[in-house]
């Protein structure tokens, strides 16, 4: 017994703290079984309580729809219904597939090939994501509009007097492209970077030249990622409202915004929503499936040799040319035209009036929205990532079935609930914090649930062992360690909130400007000078989440902004 | 609590005094005697449990008791149920069928189950699930009330295990011998009444895992904690056990001291599983069984066409002289330094491992006696030998 001591100062040496560290916790990151117990009642009943939240605006939109009855055949059964559908698949279809046009060869450009700057252009490709996508559309028909800055400039010396028309399709396709590439590339990116390298030194062993390697070993393998990049820009595209809007171009969200505004039986607007969740959950779906399949892909690696860059050659100047355009349009353009209002605002003295209080109710609608969100996430979280129960999967699917939920649709059916049963809470900051709630809701959950999954369940296991409830382990055990994550996620609401249009839009107090709806009525009105200041707060604001979540782990992309 | 103040607190309240630590260590045997005879059911008693996962029955039917003061190793292959037996106990799993007794006390029916923090049992895990935001005494102290002594209490503990003046360390600052050793003054701090480790010297280097295992043997035997080890690896469930239970697709199949399960293992595939073995034909009458090495005397009696369990090491080799005919010639030879492995061909054409010291100078090659050392074990024979 004596020499227990001395023994223990010998292990102190011998042992190598990192490598018995990570390998412990390499095994704990794969519970091998997990408790099936069932959920204690704390957890269960607020998370059911959430998702019935999250399902309410589809529920009343199915109502009131099925109250047209007979009419609503007649009414969708429409040449119109059937020219907006088609419209919206083109574009959906275009800019998926121009994004992916984009994003695979700078993903693979930034990261094996020895182009000047690699580095650079892989940091800053991603940025587009943090132009709000109407405030891209703006600063696009500003530049090349009639009389943008583009024809302004070739007037004077070609007397060039009309630019092809930038209304339509193939300015909401260029503006969607351009902001919607980088959730391809960001896709793309981390599947290229998890690919184990030696199978294309395998496939130009086997006497492949680059290229050949290149279509045959690499793209293949890359194509799950690149499939469920796309879904997403897709997505996206059907689910926008302000770019289509701006644009004027026919897609679902502007013709339902049309719809309620313009009729005074608003069956055709629900109906039309429906049709649009219906399209945007069967992306969804396909996306999850291509997510999981490109995750696959990443997991057998695990490679952690770095692979031979691919030398360019004189291809580096086209390669460079492209980089330059791609970020030219989608960053410089944007930045440029903000930039050049405000200078202009800031010349003529005039005082962006409003700003200030505007920015104020962004943050306190952003900061409550945060707080309510996160809070509600927590138990939807947790009985999800604990409990793989059959309640725990069904509520896992609604919360993520809610990326389907375009805003428009979520601010239509708050409007008719609010307008018809809560008349009290209609066009109240309440009623604007649930539809909010309803919109991030996803968000928040996917970060509070990747953050549990870091948690080793045995860590609750062993506080349970040491004599606290199951409620006592989440709190002194889970929630410290998950806190972080859960933070970071209240922090992605917070900003995605301020940057919200169309929730915004519809449902905001009488009166109540906020950053994003000044941007918007500015532009209505055609003072876009009023429209730089808020639109380029909106832009810094964006910009930090998207820096910290591309930093911090290359692979996940920002949903749901809109 | 009904649990008596057992003899780990009376430890760890003792330690409060700070005492010089020559006294504290060697505490005469009798202790441990006088603790045990005051208490008359054993720490732990298992009857009939049953535990299934959909269709799959992980635990079928065990039966299991620990004595105070004992460590009982679970030693099973991968996946016979030994984890989910010990998960069982804790309390992590839900009884499909039988009881579950906890120093005297009814923890876990097939109807009802006491939450595993309400169960007075310690857990040491794989890994040691040390919480990452605490440091090593809130970590000990995790399982402590408030008060009362609680400080005290954790430096105590973290004596015991040699980690004294760790106190503030954070667990990523630990190597994976100090971390399991947290990890038991964690477990032992709040006195339960069974320790439980699972599988705890796994995730350690193999060099590192001989030397944390002599020290967890020494440190619960100070604690005179009672102990269940889940582990895989026989040679661990050997050394550091008063007790082997050998689970085999959900059943202990055997429960013996260490020393009887590797001399006299219940059947063929404990004798396998537990260490090396070979088998040769015999032909048993009572007590005396003849084979090709001879006239061998019998553990017990046997009858009969007969499978002789035979292990390297109980295997002797002599250089051929001229008083001894030689039987067998060696093949091969593996020299591992502490001991050697010979292959040796037997004159009627079968192949045995022996296992010897080094200080013999045989070779492969060489002409040899083999001659077994005292009386073997017999099974019954197998129609497929």
């Amino acid at each position: 017994m004596l020499t227990l001591r001395p023994r223990a100062a010998r292990i102190a040496v011998v042992a190598r703290p990192d490598s018995s560290i990570e390998a412990g916790q390499r095994r704990s990151a794969i519970p091998r079984r997990r408790s099936v117990s069932r959920p204690p009642w704390i957890v269960l009943l607020p998370a059911l309580l959430v998702a019935g939240l999250t399902l309410v605006p589809v529920a009343y939109l199915l109502i009131r729809a099925s109250e047209g009855g007979s009419d609503l055949w007649r009414l969708l059964w429409r040449e119109r219904t059937a020219q907006v559908l088609i419209n919206t698949a083109i574009l959906a279809v275009t800019v998926a597939a121009a994004s992916s046009a984009i994003a695979v060869p700078l993903a693979w450009l930034t990261l094996r090939t020895d182009l000047p700057g690699r580095r650079f252009w892989a940091t800053i490709a991603p940025l587009p994501l943090v132009i709000p996508s109407f405030v891209g559309a703006l600063t696009i028909v500003a530049a090349l509009g009639p009389r943008g800055f583009l024809q302004e400039a070739l007037e004077g010396p070609f007397g060039v007097e009309r630019l092809p028309e930038i209304y339509g399709f193939w300015g909401a396709w260029l503006t969607l492209t351009l902001f919607t590439y980088p959730y391809v590339f960001l896709s793309v990116r981390a599947a290229l970077r998890g690919l184990d390298p030696s199978l294309e030194e395998a496939a130009r062993c086997l006497g492949h030249g680059a290229w050949r390697t290149f279509f045959l070993t690499t793209l293949p393998q890359l194509r799950p990622a690149v499939i469920a990049g796309a879904l997403l820009a897709a997505l996206y595209t059907i689910s926008d409202f302000g770019v289509v809007t701006l644009l004027r171009y026919d897609a679902f969200t502007r013709e339902i915004y049309v719809q309620y505004r313009a009729s005074f039986d608003r069956t055709l607007a629900a109906a039309l929503a429906l049709l649009l969740v219906a399209f945007a959950i069967l992306l969804l779906a396909f996306e999850a499936r291509m997510r999981g399949r490109a995750a696959y892909h990443r997991l057998g690696s695990g490679a952690a040799r770095r692979a031979r860059l691919v030398p360019l050659g004189v291809w580096r100047y086209p390669a460079l040319a492209f980089c330059l355009v791609i970020v030219a349009l989608s960053l410089g353009l944007p930045l440029g035209v903000l930039g050049y209002w405000l200078i202009r605002t800031l010349r003529r003295d005039e005082a962006p009036e409003g700003l200030l209080i505007a920015a104020q109710h962004s943050i306190t609608v952003g900061a409550a929205a945060a707080a309510v969100t996160t809070l509600a996430a927590l138990p939807v979280a947790l009985l999800v990532v604990r409990y793989r129960t059959r309640i725990g999967r069904w509520v896992e699917r609604v919360s993520y079935a809610g990326y389907g939920l375009p805003g428009i649709v979520v601010a239509l059916a708050f409007v008719f609930i609010g307008a018809r049963y809560l008349t009290p809470l209609y066009q109240t900051l309440p009623l604007l914090i649930i539809a909010y709630l309803v919109r991030f809701l996803p968000q928040a959950v996917a970060a509070a649930r990747g953050s549990l999954l870091q948690v080793n369940p045995r860590l609750e296991e062993a506080a349970r062992n040491l004599g606290r409830s199951p409620f006592g382990a989440i709190r002194s055990v889970t929630l410290p360690l998950a806190w972080p994550g859960i933070g970071a996620g209240a922090a992605l609401v917070f900003l995605t909130v301020m940057k919200e249009l169309p929730i915004t839009l519809l449902l905001s107090p009488t009166g109540y400007k906020t950053l994003a709806t000044s941007v918007w009525t500015s532009a209505g009105s055609g003072s876009y000078g009023e429209a730089a200041a808020p639109a380029l707060i909106l832009v810094l604001i964006s910009a930090i989440p998207t820096l910290l979540l591309a930093g911090r782990h290359g692979g996940q992309t920002p949903r749901g902004d809109e | 609590m009904a649990g008596p103040f057992s003899a780990v607190a009376q430890r760890l309240v003792a330690d409060t005094s700070v005492q010089p630590k020559s006294d504290r260590v060697g505490l005469p045997v009798t202790d441990r005697a006088a603790a045990d005879a005051s208490e008359e059911a054993p720490a732990l008693r298992c009857t009939g449990l049953v535990k299934r996962f959909g269709p799959i029955t992980a635990v079928a039917g065990v039966d299991l008791t620990a004595e105070r003061g004992e460590i009982v190793a679970l030693l099973g292959p991968s996946g016979c149920g030994k984890t989910t037996t010990l998960r069982l106990i804790a309390g992590f799993e839900d009884l499909d069928e039988g009881t579950i007794e906890i120093g005297g006390r009814l923890v876990a029916t097939a109807d009802w189950c006491e939450p595993p923090e309400r169960r007075r049992v310690g857990m040491v895990f794989q890994d040691g699930a040390l919480f990452p935001h605490l440091s090593v005494f809130k970590n000990v102290a995790f399982g402590l009330p408030r008060g009362n002594g609680r400080d005290e209490k954790v430096r105590a503990a973290l004596e015991l295990v040699g980690l004294a003046g760790y106190e503030e360390r954070m667990p990523y600052e630990l190597s994976g011998g100090q971390q399991q050793r947290v990890a038991l003054a964690r477990a032992l701090a709040p006195t339960p009444e069974v320790i439980l480790l699972d599988e705890p010297f796994s995730s350690l280097d193999a060099e590192l895992r001989a030397s944390v295992r002599a020290e967890v043997r020494q440190i619960l035997a100070e604690a005179r904690a009672t102990a269940i080890l889940v582990t895989h690896d026989q040679e661990e469930a050997l050394s550091i056990s008063d007790r082997v239970a050998v689970m085999w697709q959900g059943r202990i199949v055997q429960q013996a001291s260490p020393e009887e399960l590797y001399h006299r293992p219940v059947s063929r595939e404990i004798a396998v599983f537990v260490g090396d073995a070979q088998f040769i034909p015999g032909e048993a009458r009572g007590r005396r069984v003849a084979t090709e090495l001879g006239d061998l005397p019998v553990h017990g009696t046997a009858q009969g066409p007969v499978d002789v369990m035979l292990r390297p090491e109980g295997l002797r080799l002599i250089p051929a002289t001229e008083d001894q005919e030689p039987n067998a010639t060696v093949l091969t030879r593996l020299f591992y330094g502490h001991d050697q492995l010979m292959t040796v061909r037997l004159d009627t054409g079968r192949t045995l491992k022996a296992r010897l010291g080094t200080y013999g100078g045989i070779r492969p090659g060489d002409r040899v006696f083999v001659s077994v050392r005292g009386a073997v074990l017999t099974f019954p024979r197998e129609e497929t030998t």
